[in-house]
């Protein structure tokens, strides 16, 4: 990846880490470890790779995004108002009576094409939309986002099998493997691996790629563009909570809001991160 | 009625489709593996491009519809009652139902008349899991002629619609000439003075026949049709209950929730009379031939005519 482009990268991807923890710390509630595991993905996506546009968010070729892990919305919220769909100072009232950002996606809000956080529906929806994109011709494709536990969802798989069935190369479906669910490790929950085996079983094409690494999904992303007659599976091993140092690889954080202390480490090691990229 | 004409609603729909699809270049039709029972099979004779076999997968299925609406698309997503309603329950409320999208549900072999497949395939549940979904309009046919009119009218109509089929052929009683169908409003059958007759669906058919029957011995019984059971005609069901003073609801349905409770909500709040509720009991049904198992059950025009009859009685 071109060395400019891989440094704004890192320094947006810091910016829509402090603005989950400022969406969830105002909530005083939420999902601060998967959103984290997916900020670098959000932002790679959404200033890499699709075409999206702020001022136009119904654009009809847009590309479609679906978070089928819904209830990691902080880091789409945070990643769309670094985009410029909406006000960043919305964050500030996320899950608040009234508010615009609810507590999940919701497809009121501009940017946000689907509904989602109930486990398992997104992957379906997506493929609804790259079926409709398919039959149409269309130009657009559709990305989507799974949880590492929420492909122990059944539906997961009907729509997986959906998906290959119907070629649906205009699909990519990421799962954010960052290894911990609410109850604990997902091997210890309800063990979905082997996750490369079982999409590839399911006739997908699978990559594999590190979730933290923008060369790496760079070239996961590159790869899926060349993909024919399949939909395409991005399997990205993640660190759960990954940029807060305290938060990282601990389950506790999957859904619960830092107290004023917590939220000020937080943001003292995302701004120290972010000074030391802005040099 | 022997001569009458008969033909199963799930065959109207299929009809439809096939019908309107040529009109409707965006209408698109989705299926579980029941093509061959829904009937939509029909439509993809004539429409394979247009039309989306899921498999055995009722859930995906619905996410898949929400996924064609939300990019312009006119979805009909069919399976069985039990499957579209009770199984994708969650899905069409939190894929469908919370987004609001333009998808139809064509939900086929609803009630007790599914007959031999018993009561796993019965669903009388699924009007009352319907009803609780905000924003969901909900049409349940009594005839081929309202059947093809409801299917039209529902891709006119922006926003979630669910429409329920049978498995049974039924009698054909309105005339395709002139019959009109609005949707959210009830069609006054019969004008009465002694008690109105409420029904919907495969019921409207036996209730005009116990009206006939009550008529020979001097009661004169209104019958109304509600096709549409949300948002419901509360209009018509007020002017009713003030010209009768009494109302009978008959549905193929569970008592619990369906058309019967939508009118008792409307009466308790509006114009509280009595309430007789016909429909399926507080109870799974069995399997049986379809015809006998409605007369078990009282979904029969003379146990809707013994009903009125004791009311009025009592009144």
């Amino acid at each position: 990846m071109d060395a400019t482009l891989k440094k704004q990268l890192e320094i947006t991807a810091c910016k829509v880490r402090l603005g989950i923890i400022e969406g969830v710390f105002n909530a005083k509630s939420g999902h601060p470890g998967g959103s984290l595991s997916i900020a670098d993905l959000m932002t790679y996506l959404y200033f890499a790779k699709l075409n999206v546009y702020p001022d136009k968010p119904d654009e009809a070729q847009r590309d479609r995004f679906v978070l089928s892990k819904g209830h990691t919305a902080p880091a789409l919220y945070a990643t769309l108002a670094e985009k410029g769909f909406f006000p960043k100072e919305e964050l500030k009232s996320l899950r608040h009576i009234g508010a615009l950002l609810q507590g999940h996606p919701c497809i009121h809000i501009p940017g946000v094409d689907m509904s989602s956080g109930s486990l398992g529906q997104g992957i379906s929806v997506a493929c609804g939309m790259a079926l409709s994109g398919k039959v149409s011709n269309d130009t657009y494709k559709v990305y989507t986002v799974l949880g590492d536990g929420e492909i122990e969802e059944g539906q997961v798989w009907e729509a997986a099998m959906f998906a290959a069935h119907y070629k649906l190369d205009n699909l990519v479906a990421v799962v954010d493997n960052n290894g911990l669910q609410i109850d604990g490790k997902i091997e210890d929950v309800m063990s979905p691996y082997p996750i490369v085996d079982k999409f590839k079983a399911f006739g997908w094409h699978v990559i594999e790629a590190d979730a933290h690494d923008f060369d790496s999904l760079e070239k996961a992303f590159d790869e899926a563009e060349t993909v024919a007659g399949q939909p395409v599976a991005i399997v990205m091993k993640s660190v759960k909570g990954k940029g807060v140092s305290f938060m990282e690889n601990n389950v506790s954080w999957h859904g619960a809001a830092p107290n004023a202390e917590q939220y000020a480490q937080a943001v003292e090691e995302l701004t120290a991160k972010l000074k030391e990229l802005e040099g | 009625m022997a001569d009458v004409k008969k033909i199963a609603t799930r065959e109207s729909y299929g009809n439809a489709l096939a019908e309107l699809g040529d009109k409707y270049e965006n209408l698109y039709v989705l299926d579980a593996d029941l093509a061959a029972a829904t009937k939509t099979g029909i439509f993809k004779k004539k429409f394979p491009d247009r039309f989306f076999d899921c498999g055995i997968a009722e859930a995906n299925m619905m996410g898949v519809a929400a996924g064609l609406a939300a990019t312009g698309k006119i979805p009909f997503a069919s399976t069985f009652a039990m499957f579209a309603a009770g199984r994708a329950f969650e899905q069409v409320r939190n894929s469908i139902g919370y987004p609001h999208l333009n998808v139809k549900i064509g939900a086929t072999h609803a009630g007790i008349s599914v007959g031999e497949d018993g009561a796993t395939h019965q669903c009388n549940e699924d009007i009352a899991l319907m009803r609780t979904i905000p924003g969901m309009t909900i049409i349940n046919p009594a005839d081929d002629v309202e059947a093809k009119a409801a299917v039209e009218a529902a891709i006119l109509h922006e926003g979630p619609v669910y429409m329920r089929f049978g498995r049974l052929a039924a009698p054909v009683f309105n005339d395709p000439e002139t019959y009109k169908f609005e949707l959210g409003k009830g069609i006054q059958i019969k004008e009465g003075k002694d008690i109105t007759i409420i029904a919907t669906g495969l019921m409207v058919s036996e209730a005009i026949e116990a009206a006939k029957a009550l008529a020979g011995e001097g009661i004169d019984a209104g019958v109304v049709n509600i096709h549409t059971i949300k948002p419901i005609d509360a209009e018509i069901i007020i002017k009713n209950a003030k010209e009768t003073g009494l109302v009978l609801t008959v549905e193929e349905h569970s008592i619990i929730g369906g058309l019967g409770s939508a009118v008792a909500d409307v009466l308790a709040e509006n114009y509280p009379c009595k309430l007789v509720k016909i429909g399926v009991n507080d109870e799974f049904g069995h399997s049986g031939p379809a015809v006998d198992l409605l007369k078990e059950f009282g979904l029969c025009a003379d146990n809707i005519a013994a009903k009125a009859r004791d009311a009025v009685k009592a009144k």
